[in-house]
């Protein structure tokens, strides 16, 4: 196997003193900067990436990719804290892991997330070692028309899903849609319910309505519940790793599916945050104790985190083979390669065998070390929980404005934030539900745009969507998801009378 | 918050400085007192937003400047969000501007309030050259087979471009006016995705700029038929199946009507004083002399031409004036 020759010449690269300092400078950074929301991977590698320009190639792509790696980790933790997601893909992670941490389990959710981030991006590196070229091809098959069919198997997956009625659920989503569609449209080039007023012009960033509609409407609900002493139960030592991990063996089927999911998303490439999404709603489906999700389940955490994890590092697969980043930062490391002479494309993997295995290799041991520095934080992470409301509410407002503002530096949207906030403790205290929104502004322009591609190329015909054997099973199995309900009743009212 | 005395020991050191160096000249000239923030008007991972990041790290790894760069993406609105933002930083000497040529579409076509000449314009870097791409498993080898496939086609034949009513769309129309054929504009977000889609068989033709369809070029997967500049490209190191940018010939000798060059070029802030906006022109002027610069300039098979001052400001309204006409003749004109 050549392949494997020249992984363990990669990581003779790799274990350098000099790099595996590296390695864990990038770690802390990339923790620090998925913590703070608004100051994601994108930007945190961005700003560092000059700094890297008198090292050599590999080691500036080991210090860039732990950040990266650091970023997908902290990404959790405000969302399991504090139910502020610092990263589109850690929403999901929100939908159980914030309940966990209010019953006291904030140290269980953060080992489940950390450990099975870590399973996703394992699984995602040994798929990659062995079967990188396949897996390359396969991306290239997906054009416009097969793009959506994802997008439309993410939505559908997630409709219905919900403990509130469909229609609310519908409600939320096309308000989602509205607000995505705000903006520049990418396919005529004109602007979109502007009202002439230029803020408008870049649209709702995603970030900042999660930001307002979690982070803030979250603080709201609390201080009117009268600032209640929550967390205090939060247990302080290591053991809690231990004991969680006891239990993480009897999940191994919904990870293996999870990291399915997510390696498919981040090759395709649709990102991580649709295969969040995707994972959780899939395996409500399937749980035992899907009916109990979004109270607390570990399961509700463990499918997010291995599946965005998964789809993060798969994603670095069509940037190098292909030059196509599957995610922000992807595109900024991307930029990195060009900088430092490297081409990414089909040759990267012929003429630059050093700096590819060397990337792959690092990959193994940046995971493994991020997982040693995360894991250790856990009682200290957990602690947070025992300060007082009334101390931590102010700061984690703070927090957000700092993360709003950092976004597109504009003090309109920590307005904007605001507005967002007051809007999702409305919507909550009238039980509509804030995920399909979410999930609608952030997905919501890219379905749009393949959607119009897709038809484009059809000139104007709908059956571009089962033109082909693959992109006719994704629309196939996004119906199936959507009328799931529905065919379940009817089968059990077949089924019933039958039995009675 | 100024601090008198870490200002007063400033001052006193400057003041024995400028008696003992006999430079006056240089005493007076203009330089960055707080970092300067570099605004890209596209995305992450964009031809602009590498041209500006290269830039970044030469300016930093040669020491050019003493404050730092810092590089701003502001791609909203197809780069509207990015120059208004400039355009509302009069008189403050740390913004520039790196453009491409959504500096006139964008507001062509969106009628967002700006113009060029809100901007204080300082330097054009290189100019991006054009190329016309097809899939290497088609069969036709040169513009004409092209060409007579799309007419067989009849109007199905698909282009795959970046953004709307933007340079690779412009010159879409352009080729379909001087050949009478109909395409099928089909709009991406980049350069690399619009490459991908070309090599998926997803679109039948492209026309990205060099650096975003090299590496599928060289790993055999697109071919170049022709280059929409009116002279051959000069670079000539192999790059595949023996050719290099010097054998691609030019759309106008293959019966294609059609030039186009993008502006890779500097602005800064309104109301800038002439001794900033050299400050700027000298800074561009080292970096153009370092290898990384030259590198860049090679992989991309960039037009290097070099202007300031009023030849630039010249150049600048002339496209102006052409884009205009382009995109009045295509339709692309907001409406109000």
């Amino acid at each position: 196997m050549e392949e494997i020759g020249n992984l363990f010449q990669g990581f003779a690269t790799v274990i350098q003193p000099f790099n595996i300092v590296l390695m864990f400078v990038g770690i802390i950074l990339g923790v620090l900067i998925g913590v703070l929301p608004g100051l994601g991977g994108a930007n945190g590698v961005a700003i560092l990436l000059p700094l890297t320009f008198s090292m050599s190639p590999t080691s500036a792509i080991i210090l860039l990719s732990c950040i990266y790696w650091g970023a997908l980790f902290g990404g959790a933790i405000t969302s399991i804290l504090f139910n502020i997601p610092g990263e589109p893909w850690s929403v999901a992670t929100t939908f159980d892991g914030y309940p966990m941490a209010q019953q006291g389990k904030a140290g269980e959710a953060l080992t489940a997330a950390f450990t099975s981030s870590f399973v996703g991006a394992l699984f995602a590196v040994i798929m990659i070692t062995l079967v990188a070229p396949l897996v390359a091809a396969f991306a290239l098959r997906f054009g416009p028309a097969e793009k959506f069919g994802v997008y439309f198997l993410a939505f559908c997956s997630f409709i219905g899903m919900s403990k509130e009625p469909p229609f609310k659920t519908l409600a939320a989503m096309m308000l989602g849609f509205a607000l995505a569609s705000v903006g520049l449209d990418q396919v005529t080039g004109q602007l979109r319910l502007t009202f002439g007023f230029t803020h408008l012009l870049t649209g709702f960033d995603f970030l900042i309505a999660v930001i307002g509609l979690f982070g803030i409407g979250e603080i709201l609900l609390t201080m009117e519940e009268g600032l209640a002493f929550r967390g205090n139960k939060a247990k302080m030592d290591l053991k809690v790793v231990l004991k969680t991990w006891k239990e993480l063996p009897k999940y191994w089927m919904l990870s293996l599916r999870s990291c399915l999911i997510g390696c498919w998303m981040g090759i395709t490439p649709a990102g991580a945050t649709p295969a969040s999404f995707m994972s959780y709603g899939i395996a409500k489906r399937i749980s035992k104790r899907g009916k109990n999700f979004g109270n607390g389940e570990i399961e509700g955490v463990i499918a997010p985190e291995t599946a965005a994890h998964a789809a993060g590092t798969a994603a670095l697969l069509p940037m190098l083979s292909l030059g196509v980043p599957g995610s922000p930062t992807a595109a900024v490391l991307l930029g990195g390669l060009l900088i430092w002479g490297l081409q990414p494309g089909p040759m990267l993997f012929i003429e630059n065998k050093e700096f590819v295995w060397g990337l792959i290799a690092s990959m193994y041991i940046g995971n493994i070390v991020g997982l040693i520095v995360v894991l250790t934080c856990v009682p200290l992470l957990a602690a947070i929980l025992r300060v007082p409301f009334s101390i931590i509410a102010p700061l984690i407002l703070v927090l957000c404005a700092i993360g709003a503002y950092s976004v597109n530096n504009s003090t309109f949207d920590v307005v904007m934030m605001m507005v967002f906030g007051v809007a999702g403790y409305f919507l909550k205290k009238t039980n509509y539900p804030l995920a399909p929104l979410v999930l609608a502004i952030v997905l919501g322009s890219k379905a749009e745009e393949a959607f119009r591609q897709s038809l484009l190329s059809s000139q104007g015909s709908l059956s571009i969507f089962w033109s082909n054997a693959l992109v006719g099973t994704i629309m196939g199995l996004g119906l199936i998801a959507l009328f799931w309900s529905a065919i379940s009743n009817v089968w059990s009212r077949v089924r019933g009378p039958a039995t009675a | 918050m100024k601090h008198p005395i870490r200002n007063f020991t400033y001052s006193a050191v400057a003041a024995v400085a400028a008696t003992m160096m006999i430079a006056p000249a240089s005493a007076q000239k203009w330089e960055p007192t707080r970092p300067v923030e570099f605004i890209i008007p596209a995305g992450t991972g964009g031809g602009a937003d590498i041209m500006a990041r290269t830039i970044q790290g030469i300016v930093t790894k040669h020491n050019l400047m003493k404050q730092p760069m810092v590089v701003i993406n502001k791609a909203g609105g197809a780069g509207g969000e990015g120059f208004l933002d400039v355009k509302g930083s009069a008189n403050n000497p740390h913004k520039i501007i790196i453009t491409l040529s959504n500096l006139f579409t964008t507001p062509l076509a969106t009628g967002i309030p700006f113009n060029w000449k809100d901007l204080t314009p300082v330097a054009m870097l290189a100019l991006d050259e054009f190329v016309l791409w097809v899939n290497a498993e088609k069969p036709y080898k040169n513009v004409k087979e092209f060409i007579d496939a799309a007419k067989a086609a009849n109007g199905t034949f698909k282009m795959g471009g970046t953004g709307s009513k933007q340079e690779d769309q412009i010159i879409t129309e352009a080729v379909q006016k001087s050949t009478g054929v109909k395409f099928t504009y089909i709009p991406f977000r980049g350069g690399g995705e619009v490459a991908v889609q070309l090599v998926g068989n997803h679109v039948d033709s492209t026309v990205n700029n060099p650096n975003e369809a090299v590496a599928q070029w060289r790993a055999g997967k697109v071919r170049p038929l022709c280059v929409f500049d009116n002279k051959p490209l000069p670079y000539k190191e192999q790059i595949a199946d023996g050719k290099s940018w010097a054998d691609i010939p030019t759309c106008k000798s293959q019966g294609l009507n059609m030039d186009y060059l993008m502006l890779r070029g500097i602005f800064m802030s309104p109301k800038a004083t002439p001794d900033q906006v050299n400050y700027y022109v000298d800074l561009f002027k080292k970096v153009r002399e370092t290898p990384e610069w030259k590198d860049l300039m090679n992989t991309g098979a960039f037009n290097q031409t070099f202007m300031t001052g009023a030849e630039y400001t010249k150049w600048v309204e002339n496209e102006e004036k052409r884009h205009r006409d382009l995109m009045k003749e295509a339709g692309f004109l907001a409406s109000n």
